[in-house]
């Protein structure tokens, strides 16, 4: 998870914009520059700059067609994102999972502490 | 990792004061974290932690009890955790009644630090949509192509 590559995936799909972009192309699958442009509310420019983000990270891939550049994802690359992110989250899971099962059990515990000493007012421990 | 960002929570049937003592005691910490864990729970303590036969350092960064708990990690790379090279860690504890307690657990790559708490609520919010929203997407058309 820490290599290169995957610090640029993660930072390509941070942004809003570009998972914007990502979106369209996984939705509408091969498109142009242009025809994404019309699509976002930031300029063609903006979108250049997302598309070679992207691309640069592996999740998109550029094909000429007569004079057009068209866009597209690669599949493959977005199932490793999803299952990288997904296998990060279900760790988090297990962790408060854990916590949760820690934390009942002492609450549970200190109720019958003081339950148990608080006819005696007694020793503690 | 810059733009990545977890958002999970959990809801817990014990007093916030239980549930902080859970995450911030380093034995405790050993038994749902790391297998080793050298921690003083101090703002600007560094420390260490052990998984396995990897580890690296670790440095506290708000101790709020008990409310909110954040450490910066960058596991399993070894220098030391700053902002630009390393995962934030964030818990907030928040009561639900007198013997429940909301956990939840952000962790990203950004330098959320410095910012307005409303400012970086917003942020998550609108990460935490988008994230949703995007791998909705996602798992559609990758289930479509298998």
């Amino acid at each position: 998870m820490s290599s290169q590559t995957d610090d640029e995936l993660w930072s390509a799909i941070g942004d809003p914009s570009r998972r914007q972009v990502l979106d369209l192309l996984v939705s509408n699958g091969e498109v142009s520059a242009s025809w994404l442009a019309g699509q976002v509310p930031f300029s063609r420019q903006a979108v250049s700059k997302h598309l070679v983000v992207l691309e640069r990270a592996g999740l998109i891939s550029r094909r000429k067609q007569g004079r057009e550049v068209l866009y597209q994802v690669q599949a493959d690359r977005l199932d490793q994102a999803s299952r990288a992110m997904a296998g990060l989250a279900a760790q988090w899971d297990l962790r408060l999972g854990a916590i949760k099962r820690l934390a009942e059990a002492a609450h549970t515990e200190n109720k019958r502490g003081y339950a148990e000493n608080k006819p005696g007012e007694g020793h503690d421990g | 990792m810059p733009g990545l960002m977890i958002d999970r929570d959990v809801l817990i049937e014990a007093p916030a004061e239980v549930v902080w003592r859970t995450i911030t005691e380093p034995d405790q910490m050993s038994l749902w974290f790391a297998d080793r864990v050298d921690l003083v729970i101090e703002p600007g303590a560094h420390g260490y932690m052990q998984f396995g036969d990897q580890g690296g350092p670790v440095v506290v960064e708000i101790v709020d009890p008990p409310a909110r708990f954040s450490f910066r990690w960058n596991y399993p790379s070894g220098e030391e955790p700053v902002a630009g090279n390393s995962m934030l860690v964030e818990f907030t504890l928040t009561p639900e009644g007198d013997e429940r307690t909301r956990l939840r657990v952000v962790e990203c790559g950004h330098e959320l630090r410095d910012w307005p708490d409303a400012e970086k609520q917003r942020y998550a919010d609108e990460h935490r949509e988008g994230w949703a929203e995007f791998f909705d997407r996602l798992a559609t058309v990758v289930g479509k192509r298998q």
